[in-house]
């Protein structure tokens, strides 16, 4: 079984503040990298799909890889960019216009919290003046019903960011890598009850790029092939509770992280309980829990019990977010979701050098943002 | 009593609220075909699509969905109150007797022991000082165990929901 993608070279630009470098010349350094690991050049390539919510437009990378004259499609989805550009990747390589191109995600941010204009999100301008624009609310809000419903404790919020910034440690391209204990996360300063500093990611900096492949070119290229057994995206459905909503009705719909992982598994026939390493989006620590279970991963209120159990951890039996997560690499809005990739495409390639899941043979991505859109990823050696 | 000082602030937007008897409420819409409520009003329904949809007063009741504490100054813009005089205020969801759950500021405080998923909430209109010395009126979500939209004793020194300087500490 090989699915209709597969993922021939990874790159990466380390994930941080990167205050010297741009976004476009660290997507560059990405691009590069994925290109000497799949033994290519930047003329063998047919086509691109590049992403980035504020650092620049992907297409213009092309001044500096060449003007090779290649169709090369620019990605915006939020937190999903690069899930939606995998997506159109796959699309290309399965409708056989093409059988080699690169995907690329990037981006930097500013210090401190993201600061949207309501209006660009179909919202008036008094939801902002009344300082109700903010995702940080939004997940402290929707974190805090999910402990009331499922019986989540502040202690299993800080375990999922210790976690994160132990997995941080053993990951030479993450940002955060000094490792904090659960009283030290507990007792950080509170920024949206019940979230406290160290149990948020921050915005970042930071590039991954891959070169992707027609299946059945896989073995052509020197690094053991990995494939995209699904891909799949969703926006929200009514019901669904979503960042910037000032109302909802009572009556809770399938999130779109629901949606997005069932088609996902029906696409690839493998499914919960068969992932030996796993990626979710983690923007804070209780979003790492929620999205466990809203992707089927974990029964709703089962996350108290697997993180007693140290569960999720490395050597686990469901090893989560095994890079650090975006917690501890930040979040470059167009470059997380291919971080995840690139993270599943190492371990199932037994290059997780110290945080390996050892024989790890299939992985699960995930991402979730605002507006409310997943996409996620199945992946098998 | 400070709803009334309110009432006589221009609204921080138009359609948002308007007063009945007295007493506030906000304009949502309701969709002619499956009656699903929407706020703020909507030209469609959320739910089934349909554009036969007409303004609505929303129930003035409810109880607590979620909340959580505004701990940092939001970046202005777009946020209108400023850093200067900053306090952290409650923020949350409140599940309307109508069956539409509402997002809304809370003027109980910032004292996490303010709150508690299921408590009884109600409607009241604010003033909001805006950075620019300007005071308009907003719609929040008040505890109703005060009677009065008041938040009890206010002994821990942190400010209702809303900018200070804006009148609307208890009176």
């Amino acid at each position: 079984m090989t699915g209709s993608l597969a993922i021939a070279g990874i790159g990466i630009h380390p994930f941080g503040r990167n205050e010297e470098v741009s976004g476009l010349q660290m997507a560059v350094t990405a691009a590069r990298a994925a290109l000497a690991d799949a033994g290519v050049s930047w003329p063998d390539i047919q086509f691109a799909v590049g992403g980035s919510d504020s650092a620049g437009k992907p297409d213009t990378m092309v001044s500096r890889l060449g003007l090779t004259g290649l169709p090369f499609t620019n990605v915006i989805n939020g937190c999903a960019t690069g899930g939606a550009s995998l997506l159109t990747a796959r699309a290309t390589i399965a409708s056989g216009v093409h059988e080699i191109g690169l995907v690329v995600g990037f981006d930097k941010h500013p210090r401190g919290a993201f600061d949207p204009r309501p209006e660009d999100w179909g919202l008036g301008a008094w939801y902002g003046d009344l300082g109700m624009m903010l995702t940080t609310q939004y997940f402290g809000l929707k974190i805090r019903r999910y402990m009331h419903e499922h019986g989540i404790t502040e202690a299993s919020l800080a375990r999922v960011a210790a976690k994160a910034f132990r997995n941080g440690e053993r990951n030479p391209a993450a940002w955060r890598r000094k490792p904090l204990a659960v009283d030290d996360i507990l007792g950080s300063a509170m920024v949206a009850d019940p979230l406290t500093q160290y149990m948020f990611c921050s915005p970042s900096a930071g590039a991954v790029a891959l070169v992707v492949c027609h299946p059945g070119l896989a073995a052509r290229f020197p690094a053991p092939p990995v494939y995209v057994r699904a891909v799949s995206m969703r926006s929200r459905r009514f019901g669904s509770f979503e960042v910037f909503s000032p109302s909802m009705p009572v009556t809770r719909g399938p999130s779109p992280s629901q949606e997005a992982a069932g088609a996902a598994y029906a696409e690839a026939g493998i499914g919960p309980g068969e992932f030996d390493v796993v990626q979710v989006q983690d923007t804070e620590s209780g979003a790492e829990l929620m999205h466990l279970a809203e992707c089927g991963l974990c029964e709703h209120g089962a996350q108290e019990e697997l993180m007693a159990a140290s569960a999720t951890e490395i050597g686990g039996p469901m090893p989560v977010n095994t890079d650090g997560g975006c917690i501890a690499s930040g979040e470059p809005i167009g470059a997380s979701g291919l971080r995840q990739v690139y993270e599943t495409v190492l371990q199932l390639r037994g290059q997780a050098t110290g945080r390996q899941v050892e024989g790890a043979r299939t992985g699960f991505t995930h991402v979730y943002g605002a507006p409310g859109i997943s996409a996620c990823a199945v992946l098998s050696r | 009593m400070r709803t009334q000082d309110a009432a006589d602030l221009p609204p921080v937007a138009e359609k948002l609220f308007s007063w009945q008897d007295g007493t506030p409420r906000l304009i949502g819409s309701a969709c002619l075909v499956c009656a699903t409520l929407a706020f703020p009003q909507q030209q469609s329904c959320p739910r089934c699509c349909g554009e036969d949809v007409t303004a609505a007063l929303l129930p003035a009741e409810g109880i607590l969905w979620s909340w959580t504490v505004q701990r940092f100054p939001p970046k202005s813009p777009p946020y209108a109150g400023g850093e200067a005089h900053f306090r952290p205020f409650a923020v949350g969801y409140v599940a309307l007797d109508g069956g539409i759950v509402v997002q809304g500021r809370l003027t109980g405080g910032a004292a996490p022991d303010r709150y508690r998923i299921g408590m009884p909430m109600r409607l009241v209109i604010e003033p909001f000082l805006r950075n620019d010395g300007t005071a308009v009126a907003a719609y929040a979500f008040a505890p109703c165990h005060a009677g009065n939209g008041e938040p009890p004793d206010d002994d821990d020194h942190e400010g209702p929901a809303g900018a200070p300087g804006e009148g609307s500490g208890p009176s």
